[in-house]
């Protein structure tokens, strides 16, 4: 069971601010689902490996050089879409 | 308007490609489907006056294409149908737009989805529900509603959408139209907008077996860029054989259980039978862990969901708010950005994944993966395909199930245990109930497309279902 205090806790984790109204709208339907979930209680998986992934490839490396084929941005490119900039940078709020 | 590819080349050899695309866009122009977010007009047409004054060849050249709003277009915008993109232009193409152009193929416009292509049945858009055109009080399907709307009211020919749990096959069963789920690895991911990486997967829809394999040839293929791309060179299109002698059937008794509308079942057991009649055999198969799929797969894909979604804090692109501190600006920012179906995927995700839940959630669902997994590959030691229905009934009313997740959940049950096997998948049209289109699923084994695409272009060769159209379009 989630309560209103787990999905305070949650929110913040996600950044997500939550109003009032959501944690009153979402709270029953995030336990329905839940209590789906719990389905799996019943699965024996004693002794079963995790499938992270479905196919059996080992890590891809490349060498760490900017490449046009890598798909490397250009700075322009790079802050084209980004709301606010100063200098060439992404311009972020404060940290405090 | 509902031409196929080789029609589509006579008519740009004898006339142009302008007219032909110029066409579709004035169709999509008058259209009340709202499949599309964004037309690209423009540069479309510019695009067709390239091709016709420099005789451009290529397998799709001149042809328009529709592209589902959460694939990288260079110079046009690209949403994922959320408030939190509104007006992302993204300065790069995703692979298969690449490969796309290369084949001479107008891009014709970005269409409509659940948002971030968590749903099924394009309700959850930012711009609004798209509209079944056989039926416009009724949902396309999901994610992927506006790629497959549009082509079954023939507003473009084929076009593009992506499969985390069935995203392009729902919507190609709800709308009649073909749609193809490739082996995880086959299409690259470079430039799809993240949901759940381990699961999804771009796929092709159009009005035939023989179109989608040719747009399916077009897209496919390496690319360094996306890591889990699978280095193989395939013709597909030489698949399409009229001939299933010999073909092994399994028919998994679990795909045909509690929940599946009786016409549904009847029309999937008579495509079989047709196909038997044309020299395959069926038997039956179990498939013990089905039951269990959809609960480890909503567990997974919320989980890859909510770290995805992390990117989305207003910073490098998309929405931004009133700047304040660090934190409240990022949580409010994604509060306003965000719809109310992927908030809740983004929170449900985020608990699965927390401290003292890991176990419960996230690691169970990943050893139940495995054994959905085993499943398959049991199965296929003694049959070729899978047979089942790829939607349990056929397309609900609009408004029906939106704001009841759990009962939309459900209707992915047919189609979520395919991408958690990353086996590949295709849903072709099979029959009618009350005037709307039903869908089956054809599974084949990890990289034989071959396959399905053969046991599906053989159906289509003897049976007329993929021939009607929706009046009133």
């Amino acid at each position: 069971m989630i309560t209103r205090k787990d999905l305070e806790h949650i929110g913040w984790l996600s950044r997500l601010e939550l109003s009032e109204m959501d944690i009153e709208k979402y709270t029953p339907k995030l336990n329905s689902v839940l209590d789906y979930f719990s389905e799996l209680d019943e699965v024996d998986t004693e002794g079963v490996e995790p499938t992270y992934h479905v196919l059996a490839l080992s890590n891809v490396f490349r060498e760490d050089e900017v490449s046009e084929q890598g798909g490397s941005l250009t700075q322009d490119e790079a802050l084209s879409n980004a709301p606010k900039t100063q200098d060439g940078f992404f311009k972020a709020p404060r940290m405090m | 308007m509902w031409a196929s590819i080789n029609e589509l080349k006579e008519r740009i050899h004898a006339g142009s490609s302008e007219e032909v695309v110029a066409e579709y866009l004035e169709r999509i122009g008058r259209s009340k489907l709202n499949a599309f977010i964004f037309t690209a007009g423009d540069s479309a047409l510019s695009r067709t006056k390239e091709i016709d004054a420099n005789d451009i060849e290529g397998p799709l050249a001149g042809i328009p294409v529709a592209i589902k709003d959460n694939i990288s277009t260079k110079g046009i915008q690209t949403t994922c149908a959320s408030n939190i993109l509104k007006g992302y232009v993204p300065p790069y193409d995703a692979h298969v737009i690449e490969r796309l152009k290369d084949a001479g193929a107008v891009i014709i416009g970005k269409t409509n989805m659940d948002e971030f292509a968590m749903g099924t049945s394009t309700e959850t858009s930012f711009y609004g529900a798209t509209k079944n055109p056989w039926d416009m009080e009724r949902v396309p399907g999901g994610s992927s509603g506006g790629s497959a709307a549009a082509v079954a009211g023939g507003e473009v020919p084929i076009s593009l959408g992506s499969d985390t749990g069935g995203s392009v096959r729902c919507p190609a069963s709800f709308c009649g139209v073909v749609g193809l789920k490739p082996t995880y690895g086959v299409i690259s991911r470079y430039g799809l907008i993240a949901y759940a990486n381990s699961l999804e997967q771009i796929g092709p829809f159009a009005t035939s077996v023989r179109d989608v394999a040719t747009l399916f040839d077009v897209v496919a293929g390496y690319d360094p860029r996306d890591s889990t791309s699978v280095d193989k060179e395939v013709n597909y299109s030489s698949y399409l054989e009229n001939n299933v002698k010999g073909l092994r059937i399994g028919v998994p008794e679990e795909y045909f259980g509690e929940g599946t509308d009786e016409r549904v079942e009847k029309a999937v057991r008579d495509s079989i039978n047709t196909l038997e009649e044309l020299g395959a055999k069926s038997t039956t198969v179990k498939m013990p862990h089905t039951k269990y799929a959809l609960a480890a797969y909503y567990i997974i894909a919320m989980s890859e969901a909510s770290s995805n979604l992390a990117r989305f804090d207003g910073m490098r692109y998309g929405l931004r708010t009133e700047d304040s501190d660090w934190h409240t600006t990022f949580s409010q920012v994604r509060a306003a950005g965000f719809g109310d179906e992927v908030k809740r995927r983004i929170l449900l995700g985020t608990y699965a994944l927390s401290a003292g839940y890991h176990d419960k959630y996230y690691l169970k669902a990943l050893k139940v993966r495995t054994l959905i997994k085993q499943d398959f590959e049991l199965a296929f030691k003694d049959v070729d395909v899978l047979i089942t229905p790829t939607m349990p009934y056929p397309a609900f009313r609009l408004g029906e199930k939106v704001d009841d997740p759990l009962s939309l959940y459900l209707a992915d049950v047919d189609t979520v245990p395919i991408n958690l096997a990353g086996v590949p998948s295709i849903s072709v049209p099979c029959g009618f109930s009350d005037g709307l289109p039903i869908g089956m699923q054809i599974i084949g084994k990890h990289f034989d497309e071959a396959a399905i695409l053969r046991a599906a272009y053989t159906f289509e060769e003897n049976t007329d279902f993929h021939t009607k159209r929706p009046e009133g379009m």
